[in-house]
């Protein structure tokens, strides 16, 4: 595999220098130092220094609100009742600094969207229209554990680049053909020296020997789906939740969403917006009836789903990457690691 | 192109009637505007459809109308929430749109050569009428045995398809056993009593190898189970049709599951057995 040396002094030059055929999406640090991924202005740079921005990339192709159809609600109008895709921007784009759990997460959720029987063209289409130049962890935080969940710092798995922090300079290990065609439209073309692959094998082993917290979970699929769904630790988990969504908000991997219809005069449109399994709204019927009325029963369809459910659909391990958001915003402290030792136990 | 399975068929309203006496059942007959997209909807009975009302949203609802029946898709439905209740107040040559079909059906292939118990009760009938109509039509008969019906509402005027069901009475190819919780009709000359203990008194004994449909409000599945494990029938041969929230219709928006099973996508028809396997979660 080749890899690239990239100077940092040359870093924002060769960024720009790729807008000739791409639009840049990185982090960046907003109000409230809220941290996302969002589209940046010529000359921005993106801020590679946050380890785990407070929401995930997942918003680039799955916006939080997106217009799916518009209409006219104008009887007079041949057009009346009649839905239209909007147009849509699919131009080329690269997600810059991405880290390597949410471009895992981002193949979690292809799963979803792109099936054998049904593709989500919106999400669909955004997502071949990304290049992932990704950046390995080199700092993990606290809460993440992503060295359990098939992923880790230096994970390749759904990236086009692979960029890794060398002080003044990145080391860029090319992935795919679109990666590599991103590091020519930078202009990112001087060959690294001999010793850079060892270079960046040692700074991963560092950083894999920064996240000290582990979780098991090989014993949960196994176990039998209502002898977990039964367990007695559910009121417990759920007993100090608030319902307010925040965990599946910032998680890579949540991908549920409602539609909507919104009006306006004689326009209308209809919208997929997130949606969480923590909203009581989520699965009530029309009759009053709900489903999952506690919250004790929608902490665990959160857990469940995540821990057990995908594993036995997919049967590729846990819908997790371990990047650690839903811990570090969960205002009560509800802890995935803790609950997946429950379930494993 | 891709195909984009949240665009919905744009149709028109050609017929509306109203089926029950409390005026909270329509049946509405659509046509679709373009001709070719009939042939797109091609469905099997047991699938249920969007139905989508622009500014107002979707609704999921049991296809009434059967795969034999061309022309026009039908759907009988309650009046219940924001949508169907702004479907109600719609008008023929109205146009609006469906999305489908979607869902797994009843597994007909499964079914044939064997002998079948259809249990309804109320408005649940819909692809139970959809399924009877499919099995009545010459071209499939044969390939079925015996066929018991058991349907029951409130009261006579609850019935939904009253002039065909009374056709279906005078067949000798079906058994019908028609009920209602009760009536001051005197001339009322079907059964009256609930629907489980009809069963229990008018369906057939299972063979070893009956099918048995049931489609109903949970109350009556409840009661309806025990009644058909007493007639020999296998948790593997009861088939349910589930309801759940739903929104995308095919497996996207993750709010129906049940479990690691969709209903709107693996189901809406389970067995007993599947079923017993999963949370319950609907």
């Amino acid at each position: 595999m080749k890899i690239i040396q990239i100077n940092k002094s040359d870093w924002l030059a060769g960024l720009e220098r790729s807008r000739k055929d791409y639009s840049l999406i990185g982090p960046v640090i907003e109000g409230n130092n809220v941290s996302r991924f969002r589209e940046l202005a010529q000359g921005e740079e993106p801020d590679l220094s946050i380890s785990a921005t407070t929401l995930s990339p997942k918003s680039v192709v799955f916006p939080q609100s997106e217009v799916m159809f518009e209409y006219s609600l104008d009887p007079e109008s041949i057009e009346y009742n009649i839905m239209r895709v909007p147009e849509k921007n699919y131009s080329q784009k690269a997600i810059i600094g991405i880290r390597p759990f949410d471009a895992a997460a981002m193949l979690m959720v292809k799963m979803n969207f792109d099936t054998p029987e049904y593709r989500d063209p919106y999400w669909c289409d955004a997502y071949e229209s990304c290049t992932f130049i990704g950046l390995a962890v080199n700092n993990p935080l606290p809460d993440d554990f992503s060295t359990s969940t098939n992923c880790g710092p230096f994970s390749t798995e759904g990236l086009d680049v692979l960029l890794v922090d060398n002080g003044d300079h990145y080391l860029a290990q090319t992935i795919t053909e679109n990666g590599g065609s991103w590091l020519k439209a930078a202009g990112f073309e001087a060959e690294a020296p001999a010793d850079a692959q060892k270079t960046i094998d040692s700074l991963k082993e560092a950083a894999e020997k920064k996240i000290t917290t582990k979780i098991e979970h090989n014993a949960i699929k196994d176990k039998e789906v209502l002898d977990l769904y039964n367990e007695d630790y559910w009121e417990q988990v759920a007993f100090s939740c608030l319902n307010c969504g925040t965990c599946t908000y910032v998680c890579p991997t949540c991908w549920c969403f409602d539609i909507q219809d919104e009006t306006s005069r004689k326009y209308g449109k209809r919208m997929k917006n997130w949606d969480s399994c923590m909203y009581p709204l989520f699965t009530i019927h029309t009759t009053g009836h709900n489903p999952r009325d506690t919250k004790t029963h929608r902490v665990r369809q959160r857990f469940m789903h995540k821990l057990k459910y995908h594993q036995d659909k997919y049967e590729k391990g846990i819908m997790c990457v371990g990047c650690g958001r839903c811990v570090t915003s969960c205002p009560v402290n509800i802890d995935i690691r803790e609950v997946c030792r429950l379930m494993n136990g | 192109m891709t195909i984009n399975p949240y665009l919905p068929y744009p149709v028109r309203i050609d017929d509306i009637t109203v089926e029950s006496e409390d005026k909270s059942l329509k049946t509405f007959k659509f046509v679709f505007l373009d001709p070719k997209n009939e042939e797109k909807f091609a469905y099997r009975a047991g699938q249920f459809a969007e139905l989508s009302i622009p500014g107002t949203g979707e609704i999921p609802i049991g296809i009434a109308s059967s795969p034999v029946e061309q022309g026009f898709v039908a759907f009988t439905v309650n009046k219940a929430g924001v949508v169907t209740s702004h479907l109600h107040n719609m008008k023929v040559g109205d146009t609006m749109g469906i999305r489908g079909p979607l869902g797994n059906s009843y597994p007909w292939e499964q079914l044939e050569g064997k002998d079948l118990l259809i249990i309804g009760g109320g408005f649940a009938f819909t692809t139970l009428r959809s399924s009877i109509v499919y099995l009545l039509h010459p071209d499939n008969r044969d390939r079925y045995g015996n066929i018991d019906v058991v349907y029951g509402s409130r009261t006579p005027g609850m019935l939904l398809y009253l002039d065909e069901l009374k056709e279906w009475e005078k067949r000798d190819d079906i058994n019908m056993h028609i009920t209602v919780d009760g009536t001051d009709d005197p001339d009322w000359k079907y059964n009256i009593g609930f629907v489980p203990p009809i069963a229990e008194e008018k369906a057939p004994k299972s063979d070893g190898d009956t099918y048995a449909i049931v489609c109903g409000p949970p109350i009556m599945i409840k009661f309806t189970m025990p009644v058909l494990e007493k007639l020999g029938y296998d948790h593997d041969h009861i088939l349910l049709s589930l309801e759940n929230r739903m929104k995308c219709g095919f497996g996207m928006c993750g709010r129906c599951g049940i479990g690691k099973e969709l209903v709107c996508k693996d189901g809406p028809v389970f067995t007993v057995a599947q079923v017993n396997e999963t949370p319950k979660e609907f």
